[in-house]
């Protein structure tokens, strides 16, 4: 079934979304929230579980005191308050992946609550404030055989349980009214923002294709001018930051069209589908689903003393905002060159690479332009390709020692993605560097010499800008690997 | 030491005993095994008799004995274990059809400390259903009987451990006690059953009933013996985050001294009267006149709040036991039922339930899924909380101006198997007297104190305030001295033997 949909603009002329967004941040603690067990990704299904994450009867849960610790940062770093004093709560529905059919989560007693970010969307400035950030167990993970790829109608389904019991933060926002047009483009910057702070915090991978980072969008649309908030929708499986953008566009338009229809809005949970571009129907999903929450018994509160929060202040990485600013300071970066590399998500990624030794501009030019080119082609995240800064920096300082051209580094850029190695074993491989055997270079030069009687003639009479044709010549025939300013000095020399 | 049969024996005697040499721990762990066989048909004790493996942990006792190492107290001596302790090799069934092949993979933390202090792991006993019940009835695996009249109940859940102990199948057992369960069957069976401070024993590896309240403790025949077992399962336990990290007070010295001179004994002035059989209340005064004579100053206390502990108790333990009981679902192990392939996964969950769990486990689940329900829960389990906290306050309040409270364990003496079947509410006020300890988290036991007119024991109930278990002891070794020397002999020797029993009447 297609949903009708209606044009932004339209959306924008009549309505005025209500966004709210709900983070998973997984944790990269070494092991699972209440147990011994390695949280690696990968590993062989069902190899990393004990009688606690596969809540064998009599088993039960301790707190993994670094998780708490990674919760408390993160609660600060948002600028939360943090609760003195806590429960855990059991939240108690059947469903295959659960080992024990309840998820321990924080219900009305999160670790952290009432903060605020401040996020830059094309030169404005929004505030989304954080309602709360819990700690809770991820699930394991289902897979399901057959067409459908979903439980119902599934032949035959299997379980995973190496992912039951990783710690996870959830932070849910509040509303973020006021967007407009800007709400896809809100809802990116925050979900970028928040990657940024888990990076710049090194508490998670946050890798978004691997689900270490997961974000479900909840929209809802009122009239213009309305006190009241429409009917939400929660808009899962989305999976990158051109997601984020893309299901709140799609569920705008879809959401508007519904209303324009005179027809009101389902509350319910839709999955976005990455190939379309568009949301379905998922579970009905109202209020009164009822989980039956109450405080975990198995648990003693967590009661983190003033002391340790304090302690913990203390390891903050620089505040998001204050962070930009400096990098912009120091790399004479404009505010309009920053919120793109933000928006990317490539702020830290260029940090890194200028650390690693190449210049803010040449990082900059890599990653804002080449590299984020190269992430859009294929889908993903910039910080989800399959280079790190360290290599971009190597790259570029073998421009800056004349051994690649910017051609020639954009197809080291092709090999080091396409998993050949690093940039030197790329550079060895196919033979990128640059000819400096002036053997090779000078027959090359000679040969075009020959070839073309009448430039020579020219650049003999002192009508030195002919060169270029030369040059251009000299290049192709060496295919590219030769250094254009060595090429003139030996046609000069030649032609003096 | 006295001549008795050496199946008759105290626990710390039969460790003396091994340790001198006298008794091997083979030739001890054999003469249970041969007790086991010959009642265990009448009684329905054991659910599972591991006779190989205990024997091969009694030899391996005799040789490292043999060998020189140095040894604990209780070296040896044979043990039976409650069917809610996970053990290794052994299955673990929790009276259920829903995990009726189920063995589990890893050992409980009390069973580890029993294998660690050389005990000899005989069995696993019979006990109600996921330890629903104040009788052994609700047992998927048939009930188990009493010792002193087969026809009654030997008291629930830990029916088959107190009944194993008092029919002389094990020196020693492990219960667990959520609302009574050590302590009721304790009562009812002339033995000695101990509910801890909540967290003074580490309950990981008990399949968990209702977590807040759930306490594994030691049955045993004496006082001395609850003790020494008190010490060898007690104590701080990393995987259980609700275990107490400080050290157990002395028990054994506390049980040893048996003192009560000075003591202040508070009488709990609401158990008594309507509901208590006469004979539960004459043995019970009796027992607290002895206080009173040995120098315990001997005072009434009220605690109102306690009148309605049952009624909160029947909300909060429900509701955590259908969050606990929900991971029986067919998925991971034990009972699959209706997976034919043409079952989706709901269907086949619900069936497993559905055939798996008995009538009071699904009385108990359908009970606390309501009682936490959104719209219900304030009304419900919030309002237990509640009362859960007024009966602590209780507590507080009287142990300000007493060491220790006293009250019958139970009601009634051993009622007829069948008689409260279909009358739950006349079976949950067995626990009236027990449950409030539960509640507080404090430490309470039973002690025998007598026999009814028709010849059946009767049990006081002891509780001190959290981590002061050694009063319970000091209590219970002197009532059991002065009452030995009354009685001429411990109140077992006063049983009808079984007809097979090994033990030779003196």
């Amino acid at each position: 079934m297609n949903d009708e949909i209606l044009d932004f603009d339209e959306v924008l002329e009549s309505y005025e979304p209500a966004l709210g967004l709900e983070v998973h941040v997984e944790l990269n603690t070494a092991s699972k929230m209440f147990c011994g067990c390695s949280t690696a990704f990968g590993d062989e299904p069902n190899s990393n579980t004990c009688p606690v994450c596969l809540g064998l009867p009599g088993a039960l849960p301790v707190v993994n005191r670094k998780a708490v610790e990674s919760a408390i940062r993160i609660g600060l770093a948002l600028n939360c308050q943090i609760a003195p004093w806590g429960r855990f709560a059991r939240k108690n529905y059947f469903y295959p992946d659960m080992t024990k059919n309840f998820q321990t989560s924080q219900y009305d007693e999160p670790i952290a609550h009432d903060g605020w970010v401040e996020i830059d969307v094309e030169g404005e400035t929004f505030r989304v404030e954080i309602e709360r950030a819990h700690m809770e167990e991820d699930a394991g993970k289902l897979t399901h055989a057959g067409s459908s790829g979903r439980i119902h109608g599934a032949e035959y389904s299997l379980i995973d349980y190496n992912r039951a019991g990783t710690p996870l933060i959830e932070i849910v926002s509040r509303p973020v009214l006021g967007a407009g047009a800007k709400a896809p483009a809100v809802a990116r910057a925050y979900v970028a923002h928040l990657r940024e702070m888990m990076r710049a915090l090194d508490v998670s991978d946050v890798r978004m294709e691997q689900g270490s980072l997961r974000c479900d969008a909840n929209l809802s649309l009122a009239p213009i001018g309305s006190t009241t908030l429409g009917t939400r929708t929660e808009t899962k499986n989305v999976n990158s930051l051109r997601s984020v953008e893309r299901a709140v566009t799609f569920e705008m338009r879809r959401q508007a069209a519904v209303l324009a229809g005179g027809g009101s809005v389902v509350q319910e949970t839709r999955h976005f589908d990455e190939a379309t571009g568009t949301t379905r129907s998922g579970r009905p999903k109202s209020d009164a689903d009822d989980y039956r929450y109450f405080a975990e018994p198995d648990l003693v509160p967590v009661a983190p003393s003033a002391q340790w929060v304090e302690e913990l202040r203390a390891t903050l990485p620089e505040p998001p905002a204050e962070r930009r600013r400096r990098l912009a300071s120091e790399w004479g970066f404009d505010e309009i060159a920053m919120t793109t590399l933000v928006n990317l998500g490539a702020l830290g990624l260029v940090e890194d690479t200028v650390a690693a030794g190449a210049s803010p501009q040449a990082a900059r030019k890599w990653w804002g332009t080449e590299l984020a080119r190269r992430s859009n082609e294929a889908g993903i995240g910039v910080d989800e390709l399959t280079i790190t800064p360290a290599q971009v920096a190597e790259v570029q300082r073998m421009v800056d020692e004349g051994k690649l051209t910017d051609k020639l580094a954009r197809q080291v850029f092709d090999g080091v993605l396409a998993g050949e190695g690093d940039p030197a074993e790329v550079v060895a491989s196919r033979g990128l560097e640059v000819v400096s055997d002036d053997g090779a270079l000078a027959a090359a030069v000679d040969d075009v010499i020959a070839a073309n009687p009448d430039v020579a003639d020219k650049i003999r009479d002192g009508k030195h800008q002919a060169a270029g044709a030369l040059i251009g010549q000299v290049m192709k025939a060496m295919r590219g690997s030769a250094d254009a300013a060595r090429v003139r000095e030996l046609i000069m020399e030649r032609l003096a | 030491m006295s001549d008795a049969h050496l199946l008759t024996r105290p626990a710390h005697e039969l460790g003396a005993l091994l340790t001198s040499g006298e008794v091997g721990a083979a030739e001890l762990t054999q003469l249970h095994l041969d007790q086991i066989e010959a009642l265990n048909p009448t009684l329905n004790a054991f659910l599972h008799v591991d006779a190989d493996g205990a024997m091969e942990t009694a030899r391996s006792i005799d040789a490292a004995r043999a060998s020189g190492a140095e040894l604990g107290p209780l070296a040896g001596v044979p043990i039976a274990v409650k069917d809610n302790f996970c053990t290794l090799g052994q299955p673990t069934t929790c009276g259920s059809r829903m995990l009726e092949d189920w063995v589990p993979p890893y050992d409980a933390t009390v069973v580890t400390r029993l294998r660690a202090a050389g005990l000899v792991i005989l069995g696993k006993t019979n006990m109600d259903e996921f330890a629903m019940g104040s009788s052994t009835e609700t047992s998927a695996f048939g009930p188990t009987r009493n010792p002193w009249d087969t026809d009654r109940i030997p008291g629930g859940s830990g029916g088959g451990s107190s009944a194993a102990v008092a029919a002389f199948m094990a020196p020693l057992a492990v219960g667990s006690d959520t609302g009574g369960s050590i302590r009721q069957p304790g009562s009812v069976t002339g033995t000695v059953g101990v509910k801890p401070t909540y967290g003074g024993v580490s309950r990981y590896g008990v399949v968990a009933m209702a977590s807040s309240l759930d306490q594994p403790g030691p049955v045993t025949r004496t006082t001395l013996d609850a003790a020494l077992l008190h010490e060898v399962m007690g104590g701080h336990d990393p995987h259980d985050s609700t275990s107490i990290a400080q050290p157990l007070p002395a028990l054994s010295e506390a049980a040893r001294r048996g003192d009560v001179a000075g003591m202040r004994v508070g009488v709990v002035k609401e158990f008594g009267g309507e509901g208590f059989e006469a004979d539960v209340e004459a043995r019970f005064h009796e027992a607290v006149e002895l206080l009173r004579g040995a120098g315990a100053e001997v005072v009434e206390v009220s605690c109102p709040n306690f009148l309605y502990a049952l009624s909160a108790y029947y909300l909060i333990m429900p509701s955590e036991l259908s969050s606990n009981l929900a991971r029986f679902d067919a998925m991971r192990y034990g009972l699959r039922v209706g997976d034919d392939g043409t079952r989706g996964v709901e269907e086949v969950m619900s069936m497993t339930r559905g055939e798996g769990f008995g009538r009071e486990a699904k009385r108990r689940l359908i009970i606390g899924t309501y009682a936490l329900s959104s719209g219900y829960q304030d009304q419900y389990y919030g309002s237990a909380q509640k009362v859960r906290t007024l009966v602590a306050r209780d507590f507080e309040a009287a142990f300000a101006q007493c060491d220790v409270l006293v009250s019958p364990t139970t009601p009634t003496v051993a009622f007829r198997i069948g008689e409260r079947m279909s009358d739950p509410m006349s079976m949950y006020k067995a626990d009236l007297c027990t449950i409030p300890s539960n509640l507080a988290g404090n430490a309470s036991a039973s002690f025998p104190v007598g026999l009814s007119s028709d010849g059946l024991p009767v049990g006081i109930q002891v509780i001190a305030p959290p981590m002061a278990d050694d009063r319970l002891y000091r209590v219970g070794g002197f009532l059991e001295a002065t009452l030995e020397k009354q009685w001429d002999g411990p109140i077992l020797d006063r049983m009808v033997p079984l007809a097979g029993t090994k033990v030779v009447a003196r």
